[in-house]
């Protein structure tokens, strides 16, 4: 047992399936699962959309106007569409996860997975009729 | 990266994630599409610069826009990684996604500065 023992970093592995880009069309779970890591795209476009609403209602009436023709444009009425799917599909799955999330405990019981989902969906109705009014009624 | 910084990175990842999931949908429908479409009557210019005008609401606009891209940035790091294989170039997917997130945070609290 002399000289200087080499160890590799990794175990060996002499043959290493090709994993292609394309790997999560392959099963439909795999598929569900990149879909919904994408609706973050949609998040970050609308958030951008909003920066951009909030700066044409800043700079004065005109370019407000002008901005607004750009939400009537058919790219945007797609783009927009699109979007609204995608952060559909994220509102549901985030939901539905938060109960995996917080394990709530009341006087030592683990309060059901149902009511926790639920109340997030009741929050959600209540906020969205919320901001429906405030808008509706100017 | 800095390990004591991903608690942080994950809390803005969470939070951002439920104020998307609660908010925009229906800001999206009204703004993108009702309003668009002419299915509802959209809110006047001088309304909204009236609601705009109140703290409460610059601060909500605020947290509306920079969260849910911390949110972003912290899911499309990884939608990048895993997705298209990249995690040879994490510092740099790293650094551009949370990069993004923050100046565009400065910009939204700028533009709600300035607005009187």
């Amino acid at each position: 047992m002399s000289g200087k023992v080499q160890y590799t970093l990794y175990h060996p592995k002499w043959y290493r399936r090709h994993v292609s880009v394309w790997w999560w069309l392959e099963n439909r779970s795999y598929t569900t699962f990149i879909l919904r890591e994408l609706t973050s795209v949609s998040v970050a476009f609308f958030a951008f959309l909003s920066l951009w609403y909030l700066r044409a209602l800043a700079q004065g009436s005109e370019s407000y106007a002008r901005f607004l023709q750009w939400l009537r444009t058919p790219l945007f009425l797609t783009l927009d569409s699109v979007a609204f799917l995608f952060i559909l599909l994220h509102a549901v799955t985030w939901f539905n996860l938060a109960p995996k999330a917080v394990a709530l405990r009341l006087q030592g019981k683990r309060v059901p997975d149902g009511i926790i989902a639920g109340l997030n969906y009741l929050a959600w109705l209540m906020l969205s009729v919320g901001v429906t009014w405030i808008l509706l009624r100017g | 990266m800095g390990r004591p910084i991903t608690p942080l990175l994950w809390a803005l990842f969470s939070v951002g994630g439920t104020i998307a999931a609660l908010l925009f949908p229906v800001h999206l429908l009204l703004t993108g599409l009702a309003f668009p479409m002419g299915w509802l009557n959209a809110p006047s210019y001088g309304y909204l610069r009236g609601l705009v005008a109140f703290p409460l609401v610059k601060l909500y606009l605020f947290f509306f826009i920079s969260l849910p891209l911390f949110h972003w940035a912290h899911r499309f790091r990884y939608t990048l990684y895993d997705g298209l294989k990249l995690k040879h170039l994490t510092t740099l997917i790293a650094v551009l996604c949370y990069g993004t997130a923050l100046t565009t945070s400065i910009a939204a609290a700028y533009t709600l500065w300035t607005i009187p």
